[in-house]
């Protein structure tokens, strides 16, 4: 494990220089304000201590030129904090268009991870550096927090939705996996590593776990296990949606409205499929609520997004495209 | 102005009445304040033991002395007796209850009957939380996110939030009581801004008693119902929304931070004029700064949930309304300092409180600004860097402006003077031993370290160790005023009605006061602070 050194946690992705550079000077200005107001305080008390018991002082009541400076100055400076802040966030929040994209199920206690290649693995993180890497995350009971210090992002991760975190390693090492949101009994065993690795070595590592074959090729197993395809015909005459070149895709949904087919309302239609009907096509499907788990609900995402139009994430080397390998001559028939 | 001051009155408050039920029947709000300091010095003593005991926990990086259930039991039952049964009582209901009606010229609450139910609800409500406590704690922190605390926890979690929705009906008739009294009760020419800034930081967190108080016990009733009834209101597999909670509840528990610094903040504004000799600084600005915390604190309770997963849009209105609240804040410390500048300061107990409570507050408030920015509160967020930010606001604000206080009014509310050596020497206790405790742990959550954690990496235990040690003199510093306290009741020097030669009304009557406060009902001609006008009854030149 890289180690930090007293005051400075390790840094070591793109957002940490950033981070500790706004963080110090804050505590720069911020020291200086406050031992200002501390030499001030004990400077009046002690030359203007009492030196006899009757003593009347003279009676000052207010200043208004010095009261309107302390306004106004510290509003300016709390709004360039503001503005910095929010820049900082934007940074640390906006995922690049490039980042390659992982799954994480958080539950009591654990951090489960799927590579779009195939390995699984728990508790751990394997990334390359200088790749950005999306985490795209759920829970499968109460609130987690994805928090890697090393890296200065931190993200809730909700049960019933996704949140995402993005970060780009810039330094190989060791680094700790917190959760940082009380989660139950041993949520302070809740915690992991993350192995940032020299790209080489990363795809080597990527190679051996890729036994079991891709993400999407393990979906598609799944979609034709819990009979997916029985309904989700691929020419258009099924009696469920074609699933082909949807994902991303605005969708009307039938008594109005439209919703975009991202990972959440995938999600959402497996397990709760009344809720948002695609516009043509009637109440048929059954839930898959307590028959699936949130990875293979993943899997399937992860298929259909491999069926889907184009690739989502711009040219990565780790995503696996559809018309490749893993998914050529895998169509399913139409029945 | 008001003759034979000097002969201790023989029916003070203490005396007119004795037996124990004349204590546990009075509606005297005098007495009604001595009997929540009772209560919650009562609770102050069990938090601070489950603080003890986290901090020897903390010793070494494994769980050893406890099992991490129990850990999780010990931070949750200190969050919500220190809370809801220490900090947000402490100030209002003690120093408050008991100078409210006489800094104003009364001889009583409004209703001061209604006064006496809030410390029977409050009390009801205390034993609620004991008996979950009791019968094997709660293990949900004292937030209670769903959908943990509805669908997972195992613990008593019901009972504790029942204990607190009671204690809180307490809350809303105090805030109501003080609202009234303020309106209704002044002396004749006691005008609003002739009232002690302590008057307005009262009304101000009365204010926010009364509105956010419900808000909380419609958030715990609905915890019930999901809890017990399995109706769906938070949890997502009940088709539920967990953030929804986050939402009620930080809509209450952020005001409710004001709730607890307020009064702190009251406090200070009367040690600082009193011991400065001068009036405070710039009057209305810190008047209105009271309520300008109230109003914007309550369009804050964003800044929690940063991470949380709102829209980044949500979050820079919430962060732009963090650094407004701000300003008021900053406008007090600049006017509490600028007070003693050309000052007769005497350095006595209470004033070295201020003093301390004023550094404090300025670094529990600037680590504020850090957290108010959104990049920054990305990494520090749900770590120590949170834990020390608000125990800097909570303890080394609120629990040094109450000492600061009871040292300050000890001389009305019990005739006698406490031991001042001792007293100083225990206020430097408090301030070194609180400081060793509670820096560190800013480092701690820079470094990473999460908060409510039984077990940590290696690489911080040295600051929790230092941590743990500053505790254990922390400990000491609020031991030795319970016990010299209690001795100078008995045995210190009688203290006569203004040992300070302070100018508020309180100190117009004997100490300790008659029942009814005052022989005749005062009348005001002056200004609050106003030495100049009372330089020939203060005997000053």
């Amino acid at each position: 494990m890289n180690s930090s050194n007293w005051f400075r946690p390790v840094a070591a992705s793109s957002i940490s220089g950033e981070y500790d550079a706004f963080f110090w000077a804050l505590v720069v200005v911020c020291g200086i304000v406050a031992v200002g107001i501390a030499i001030a305080l004990l400077y009046f008390a002690i030359h203007y201590r009492r030196r006899s018991e009757n003593q009347l002082p003279p009676q000052i009541k207010v200043n208004v030129p010095a009261e309107v400076t302390w306004i106004v100055l510290p509003f300016l400076f709390f709004m360039g904090m503001f503005g910095y802040g929010a820049k900082l966030y934007l940074d640390i929040e906006r995922p690049p268009e490039n980042a390659v994209e992982l799954y994480v199920v958080g539950k009591q206690w654990m951090w489960k991870i799927q590579h779009p290649e195939g390995a699984r693995e728990i508790n751990e993180l394997h990334v390359p550096v200088g790749q950005s890497i999306r985490l795209n995350m759920t829970s499968q009971d109460v609130i987690h927090s994805f928090f890697i210090p090393a890296f200065r992002v931190k993200q809730d991760v909700l049960p019933d939705r996704f949140t995402t975190i993005w970060f780009r390693a810039t330094k190989a090492g060791q680094y700790h996996l917190f959760c940082a949101e009380y989660c139950g009994t041993k949520h302070s065993g809740m915690i992991g590593t993350v192995y940032a690795m020299d790209p080489h070595d990363y795809q080597g590592w990527v190679d051996r776990g890729a036994a079991e074959g891709s993400l999407s090729s393990t979906g598609e197993k799944m979609f034709h296990q819990f009979g997916c395809a029985n309904c989700h015909h691929f020419d258009g005459h099924g009696r469920g949606p074609n699933l082909q070149r949807l994902y991303g895709q605005t969708v009307r949904i039938s008594g109005g409205g439209s919703v975009i087919a991202d990972d959440t309302y995938i999600r959402e239609s497996i397990l709760d499929p009344r809720a948002k009907i695609v516009e043509g096509f009637t109440d048929l499907m059954p839930t898959f609520k307590g028959q699936i788990s949130e990875e293979q609900i993943i899997q399937l995402i992860a298929y259909i997004r491999a069926i889907g139009p184009q690739p989502v994430t711009g040219a990565s080397p780790w995503i696996v495209q559809p018309g490749t390998t893993a998914i050529s001559g895998t169509e399913p028939e139409n029945r | 102005m008001i003759g034979a001051v000097e002969v201790k009155s023989p029916r003070s408050y203490l005396d007119s009445r004795e037996g124990i039920l004349s204590w546990l029947l009075t509606t005297d709000h005098k007495r009604i304040g001595l009997l929540y300091v009772f209560s919650i010095t009562a609770y102050f003593l069990v938090g601070g033991f489950f603080a003890l005991l986290m901090r020897l926990e903390l010793l070494t990086p494994t769980t050893d002395l406890v099992s991490p259930e129990t850990y999780n039991k010990l931070f949750s039952m200190h969050g919500i007796i220190m809370v809801w049964f220490f900090l947000i009582p402490s100030i209002p209901t003690t120093l408050g209850n008991f100078l409210i009606p006489m800094m104003i010229g009364a001889k009583d609450v409004a209703f001061p009957k209604l006064n006496l139910l809030s410390w029977y609800l409050f009390n009801l409500g205390g034993l609620v939380t004991l008996y979950a406590l009791i019968r094997g704690g709660v293990d949900t922190g004292w937030t209670f996110y769903t959908p943990f605390s509805t669908s997972y926890s195992t613990t008593y979690v019901v009972a504790a939030a029942l204990g607190i929705f009671i204690a809180g009906f307490g809350s809303i008739i105090t805030g109501l009581n003080f609202i009234a009294t303020i309106h209704r009760m002044r002396a004749p020419g006691m005008t609003w801004f002739r009232l002690p800034i302590f008057i307005w930081s009262h009304y101000a967190t009365s204010l926010i008693f009364v509105l956010a108080t419900p808000i909380l016990a419609i958030t715990l009733l609905m915890i019930g119902f999901e809890r017990v009834l399995r109706v769906g209101i938070f949890d997502p597999a009940l088709g539920g929304d967990p953030v929804l909670f986050q939402h009620m509840f930080w809509f209450y528990s952020h005001p409710a931070v004001y709730i607890m610094v307020l009064p702190g903040m009251a406090v200070i504004s009367e040690l600082v004029p009193a011991f400065s000799r001068k009036p405070i600084f710039g009057y209305k600005a810190v008047a209105y700064s009271s309520l300008g915390i109230a109003a914007i604190g309550f369009l804050v309770w964003g800044h929690h949930m940063f991470v949380a997963g709102q829209s980044i849009y949500s979050a820079m209105v919430f962060s732009i309304l963090s650094y407004l609240v701000a300003v008021p804040s900053a406008i007090k410390v600049f006017n509490w300092t600028a007070t003693l500048y050309k000052g007769s300061v005497s350095w006595e107990t209470p004033m070295l409180y201020a003093i301390g409570f004023i550094g404090l507050f300025t670094i529990g408030g600037m680590t504020g600004l850090f957290l108010a920015a959104l990049g920054i509160d990305v990494h520090v967020t749900d770590t120590y860097f949170v834990i020390a930010h608000f125990h800097y606001i909570m303890v080394g604000g609120t629990v040094m402006a109450y000492l600061g206080g009871v040292h300050y009014w000890w001389p009305k509310i019990s005739g006698k003077m406490y031991p001042e050596a001792l007293a100083k020497l225990s206020a430097l206790t408090v301030f070194l031993g609180f400081n060793l405790t509670f820096f560190p742990q800013f480092i701690l959550g820079y470094l990473g370290m999460p908060r409510r954690y039984a077990a940590y990496p290696e690489e911080f235990q040295v600051l929790n160790v230092l941590s743990t040690a500053g505790a254990s003199i922390l400990g000491v510093g609020y031991i030795l005023p319970l016990i010299y306290l209690i001795w100078s009741w008995k045995y210190g020097k009688p203290a006569g009605p203004n040992p300070w030669r302070a100018t508020g009304l309180e100190w117009k009557t004997p100490s300790p006061p008659p029942q009814h406060n005052f022989e005749t009902t005062p009348v005001v001609n002056c200004d609050a602070y106003d030495y100049e006008a009372m330089k020939e009854e203060l005997e000053l030149v």
